[in-house]
């Protein structure tokens, strides 16, 4: 992707965008960007847990906004991944805090001044003000969807706000998919989705108890152990694609394909 | 595609109905009861110009629904004038 600053968003709440936020932010830092990821999420402000630096919270968003620090104070440097950075959203303050032209300015600080390479911007819940906030700063935006009919509705509309804030590069990260549930015909599968909201596909990320178990830690799973979790890879995967590389993305399909079909004539699954 | 031939249907093929459905709707900022009411609106209109005839019932084929064409949503009226 070429955009530097990057909204990641839904529409619904909890498919999946902090989690997605931490991981693509912490593996682009591994493939060498230096990276920085915002939660705007004010009031709601969760990146900061899911990634284990709840505790060097400082000075945060609006305190950048409201000129109580510099912008560099409130810049939190993950000691475990060179290059990666976090700035966090307020817990105490609301979506009123919040400012479309304050966040552009931050962002252009953050990408001229800080000399970052990528931002990536962990939109809250809803097309209210803390997402209008979140895509006013960003020139792409990845919209993470489940395989299920609210979060694909919510999706669609999301990706229409996007366009008509004329943010051109949306790509399509579907998470949470089950594999078994898809072979069965009980899932809708990565074509439909495709099909159905028409935007271009960056990843495909398999439901995982390990990302529960990462997150209890407080290790985004594609930097600790279980790194080659099937999550963890599609996480890696999803940052080198946005870096341009040509991965081919790992094959979920259905039941409908042809030869899965006369499999099931002769008895087979 | 064999779902349907050999094995129960799918409730995957039915979401996705039901999407294509609703977001058919979404997109074009109009509520399935206003597509009633306009589908309502529209026969008043053509029954002027198409007067059903003596112990003829009427336009009772007439249907009118939203269709995705490539990247814009098309408003389609299928009306059959002579049987």
């Amino acid at each position: 992707m070429n955009a530097k600053a990057i909204v990641i968003t839904s529409g619904k709440g909890g498919v999946g965008k902090t989690t997605t936020t931490a991981n693509v932010g912490a593996s682009l830092a591994q493939l060498g960007e230096k990276v920085l990821v915002i939660d705007t999420d004010v009031g709601l402000r969760n990146l900061d847990v899911v990634m284990g630096l709840e505790g060097r919270v400082v000075y945060d968003l609006i305190d950048v906004f409201e000129g109580r620090c510099r912008l560099k104070q409130a810049i939190i440097r993950d000691k475990r991944v060179e290059n990666l950075h976090l700035l966090a959203a307020s817990q105490t303050r609301d979506k009123s805090a919040l400012s479309e032209e304050r966040m552009r300015e931050t962002v252009r600080l953050v990408l001229e001044e800080e000399e970052f390479d990528r931002v990536l911007i962990d939109s809250p819940a809803g097309i209210e003000s803390g997402f209008q906030t979140a895509a006013s700063a960003a020139g792409g935006g990845l919209v993470v969807v489940n395989p299920e009919v609210s979060s694909v509705r919510d999706a669609d509309r999301i990706i229409g706000l996007l366009e008509a804030r004329e943010i051109r590069e949306i790509r399509l990260i579907i998470n949470r998919l089950r594999p078994d549930m898809v072979k069965r015909g009980d899932m809708l599968e990565v074509d439909d989705i495709l099909e159905i909201l028409g935007v271009k596909l960056i990843g495909i990320v398999p439901e995982d108890e390990k990302i529960i178990v990462s997150t209890n830690l407080g290790n985004p799973i594609s930097l600790g152990e279980s790194s080659r979790s099937g999550s963890g890879q599609a996480f890696r995967n999803i940052a080198r694609r946005m870096k341009g590389e040509d991965i081919p993305h790992a094959s979920f399909e259905g039941s409908s394909g042809l030869l899965s079909g006369i499999r099931r004539l002769f008895g087979g699954r | 595609m064999f779902g349907g031939l050999f094995g129960k249907p799918k409730s995957k093929d039915k979401v996705k109905e039901r999407l294509k459905l609703v977001l058919s709707y979404d997109r074009a900022k109009l509520s399935p009861g206003k597509m009633e009411e306009l589908k309502n609106e529209l026969l008043d209109v053509i029954a002027k110009y198409f007067p059903p005839e003596q112990g003829e019932q009427g336009l009772e084929d007439f249907d009118v629904k939203l269709e995705q064409h490539g990247d814009r949503m098309v408003l389609v009226a299928d009306l059959p004038v002579q049987r």
